[in-house]
């Protein structure tokens, strides 16, 4: 079996968008592609933690960002890492102009309803990756 | 009048295990509820990529480090990149000290784990109150 594709939320904590990356991610990996999905503390990635380091540098990445500040994408890039995909929420935020998350604690409906369109979508890249890694 | 400047807590928000996500929502429960008026937060990913507002207001504003584990990431990016936080709680230890296991999922806290965020966001809260005491 191919190597997990690595799914790097930026779980910002300052707004819903963070909060809905995150959750989003631990869906993919917990729920829709156990196994073939994994991920990885951020924080110790950027921190320099050799063993993050290097899964980093021998995996297939997808940052998945709140805002656009885009600081999944930025520090996976710093580290060494090769991003094969990227998703921000924001932008989902604009085909979903309808649900407008609110809290960042605990996701409330409309947060919760978007980390699932998310999460349906990064699953679904992790397939194309995963294939393409054949 | 003097106005007293705010704590930043800090959280790591390790994506690992449910360790980060319990320094999280404690962290969000002293900001939300707790002491509202007293704290402010820090996107550490923001802070991490040299965000300089984030990194100037750590440096000028006392700091607590909320570790999901012994790796410390938040307590080590704050020293690096602003100064010593105030004071660091290593959550895992902390745990460990109560005699109470990690929550199941990293995902979502079950009633045990919200129960446990609420008792670690009293015990932030206090090191707030402390903080603002001696400043």
């Amino acid at each position: 079996m191919s190597k997990p594709i690595l799914v790097i939320p930026c779980s910002g904590i300052g707004k819903p968008f963070g909060s809905i990356s995150r959750d989003a991610t631990f869906l993919v990996c917990d729920e829709l592609r156990p196994g073939k999905a994994d991920t990885l503390c951020l924080s110790l990635l950027v921190m320099g933690d050799e063993e993050a380091r290097s899964k980093v540098a021998s995996s297939k990445c997808i940052t998945v960002d709140g805002c656009p500040l885009a600081c999944a994408r930025n520090n996976v890039e710093r580290s060494g890492g090769e991003v094969a995909a990227e998703f921000r929420v924001i932008d989902l935020l604009r085909e979903n102009r309808g649900l407008k998350p609110r809290t960042v604690t605990f996701l409330d409906e409309d947060g919760e309803k978007l980390s699932k369109l998310l999460a349906d979508k990064i699953a679904t890249k992790v397939d194309e990756l995963m294939e393409e890694a054949r | 009048m003097k106005i007293k400047p705010k704590v930043g807590v800090v959280s790591c928000s390790g994506e690992c295990c449910s360790l980060g996500t319990l320094s999280r929502v404690a962290t969000r429960l002293v900001l939300e509820e707790l002491r509202s008026d007293q704290t402010v937060t820090i996107c550490l990913p923001l802070f991490l990529a040299g965000e300089t507002e984030e990194n100037e207001f750590a440096k000028e504003h006392p700091t607590i480090a909320v570790d999901g584990c012994g790796k410390l990431c938040a307590k080590k990016a704050i020293a690096k990149y602003s100064k010593e936080p105030a004071a660091g709680i290593d959550v895992e230890a902390l745990l460990k000290e109560w005699g109470v296991e990690p929550p199941g999922s990293r995902r979502v806290l079950d009633t045990d784990g919200v129960k446990m965020a609420r008792r670690l966001a009293e015990l932030l809260a206090n090191e707030v109150d402390e903080i603002m005491e001696a400043d």
